[in-house]
């Protein structure tokens, strides 16, 4: 049996009576929820949250000007309350959901809108490893809810200290609407195009890193750089806050890359493993750089390093062992470095908080290095290139391209949109006093005791 | 009755603090503040070193009976020098008059430091 990624049930949920047709003779044994599963997919939808409020909003939050920061943790915050109605009235069924026709392999249908059809004690269709001992469809719903909501929230970083509140709310909820949920559901769903090709995308290294990494570099260039904006970055204002919303992200991403296999087992503790040695491997090879090329290793280098780790990982999580996770940390840190540090600089976009440079940037790596890296020893009928299969390498490929392509084409359509409805950038004289206050009338430090 | 302010490096405060000690000055006040001219240093930023005109120093103010003055503006001299660009400036002005506001006492007697 297959076994790449999230695998249809041979037990339709809307029609539990429907005959198995994928039983390939491994067993007729109905599946029935495993407690220990469903305990640890419960504990990694909890760490996933985290990954959005607070680390995310303290990782960009601390990176920002102290006039702009509340409005950062409020985008978070918004994006976790918005995000989470969208995809519980119909994210998740167009996403995960399955339809007829020509548009199958594209975009679920309405079956699941408002999760009608689920029912408490209903099995997951979706499984990894263990095709018997599964977790409980809503289980399922919710851990991929923490998904959608950080993808659209990682692109915060890219047109951080200028946008729009009312166009920043409508961008997300587009943006989830028709990029994030078809492209999840092209490689996620067992009915999409691209899992039907055999792509590799463990825990979400092109539908949220990739995805959300273009859709920055393209809205950064549409929205144009901030004022004063001359090659240099405008200066974080706490880069305590920096490290803790990067402790926080890496602490997360175990429930991002290790719950990614729906099961507690050895793949999931090998996922734990991968993560943790990438992220490592990646903070210390940035930290080396900045030392040997800047003379001194910095803070903000570290944790940068660590979370372009942690996103590059997050793709081959499930496909690499641990030498794969050192080859994908440094490869990582180094072509991340140099985006961030010569490319941005060169080109002169004012992407606000790298969020192309870092989750972008490793996306297409980690995309890349599945296809090379994924050994048979982890999951045995995925191989890459080092194990043989040239094959992948050019599965991985097309979905990187196609994935960066749609990106871009629907990110540039939509924040058209958004700009003719409601406009998305501030007023100059908003952006000079800072978005705390001109956006929300609040100030992060008073100076009143 | 003399006010004496002195911008200096924040690496020498601590000496500058205890050298107008040693020269009877007991209380001072601090405050710390960025200037922006045409010198730069460098500050690394995610993979690349920018330029940035913004210089960071200390302020410290006291006041002070005539005589004190030149011993105290030697300590400071000697505390403050590193002998590169940038050691900072110190000012010197008059004060009209003074008030201790708990009895109502004028003048040089209303300052911290008796004869």
């Amino acid at each position: 049996m297959k076994t790449s990624k999230y695998i249809i049930s041979i037990v339709s949920l809307l029609f539990a009576s429907i005959v198995p047709v994928f039983a390939q003779g491994t067993s007729e044994v109905a599946p029935v929820i495993n407690s220990g599963n469903t305990a640890w997919i419960i504990m990694a939808s909890g760490l996933v949250l985290l990954m959005t409020i607070p680390g995310l909003a303290l990782f960009y939050g601390g990176l920002v000007r102290q006039k702009n920061v509340l409005n950062i943790f409020m985008k978070c915050f918004f994006a976790m309350a918005i995000i989470t109605i969208q995809w519980v009235i119909f994210g998740y069924s167009i996403t995960f959901g399955s339809t007829t026709g020509l548009l199958k392999p594209f975009i679920g249908g309405f079956d699941w809108a408002f999760l009608r059809n689920i029912k408490l004690n209903d099995v997951s269709p979706y499984f990894v490893s263990q095709p018997h001992e599964r977790i409980p469809h809503i289980l399922f719903v919710i851990y991929q809810c923490m998904f959608a909501v950080i993808t659209p929230a990682l692109i915060i970083g890219a047109f951080a200290e200028r946008i729009k509140f009312s166009g920043y709310v409508l961008f997300i909820v587009l943006w989830a609407t028709f990029v994030y949920d078809p492209v999840a559901h092209w490689i996620w769903s067992s009915d999409g195009w691209l899992y039907k090709m055999g792509a590799l995308d463990f825990a979400g290294g092109t539908v949220v890193h990739i995805n959300a990494g273009i859709a920055s570099l393209v809205v950064a260039l549409m929205i144009g750089k901030r004022r004063h904006y001359r090659n240099a970055p405008l200066p974080p204002h706490n880069i305590p806050f920096v490290a803790i919303g990067t402790g926080l992200l890496w602490f997360g991403w175990i429930g991002f890359n290790a719950g990614s296999g729906l099961a507690a087992d050895g793949l999931a503790a090998n996922a734990f493993l991968v993560t943790h040695v990438a992220a490592a491997t990646a903070a210390l090879t940035w930290a080396i750089l900045d030392w040997v090329l800047n003379k001194k290793p910095t803070v903000v280098g570290i944790a940068t390093g660590a979370v372009a780790g942690l996103a590059t990982i997050t793709q081959a999580a499930g496909f690499v062992g641990i030498g794969g996770a050192i080859v994908i940390g440094i490869v990582a840190s180094v072509i991340c470095f140099y985006m961030v540090g010569f490319v941005k600089v060169r080109f002169g976009y004012d992407d606000t908080l790298d969020a192309f440079g870092v989750h972008g940037v490793g996306g297409i790596i980690g995309c890349l290095l599945t296809g090379v890296l994924a050994t048979p020893l982890i999951q045995s009928n995925c191989s890459g290139l080092l194990s043989g299969n040239v094959h992948q390498m050019w599965v991985q490929f097309v979905m990187f391209l196609v994935v960066t392509v749609y990106s871009i084409i629907m990110t540039y359509v939509l924040f058209k949109i958004v700009d003719k409805l409601v406009g998305v950038r501030v007023t100059d004289k908003e952006e000079a006093m800072g978005l705390d206050f001109a956006l929300h009338h609040e100030s992060a430090y008073t100076s009143i005791d | 009755m003399k006010k004496v302010e002195a911008i200096i490096r924040k690496s020498q405060f601590e000496e500058v603090k205890d050298a107008l000690h040693e020269a009877d000055i007991d209380f001072i006040t601090y405050w710390d503040v960025t200037g922006v001219g045409n010198e730069k240093s460098g500050s690394i930023f995610r993979a690349k070193v920018y330029e940035t005109r913004f210089i960071q120093r200390r302020v410290i103010s006291f006041v002070c009976r005539d005589q004190f003055v030149e011993p105290a503006i030697e300590a400071i001299c000697k505390s403050a020098s590193t002998g590169e660009l940038g050691d900072g400036k110190i000012f010197i002005s008059e004060i009209a008059d003074s008030v201790r506001i708990r009895n109502g006492e004028r003048g040089p007697e209303a300052l911290y430091v008796k004869d």
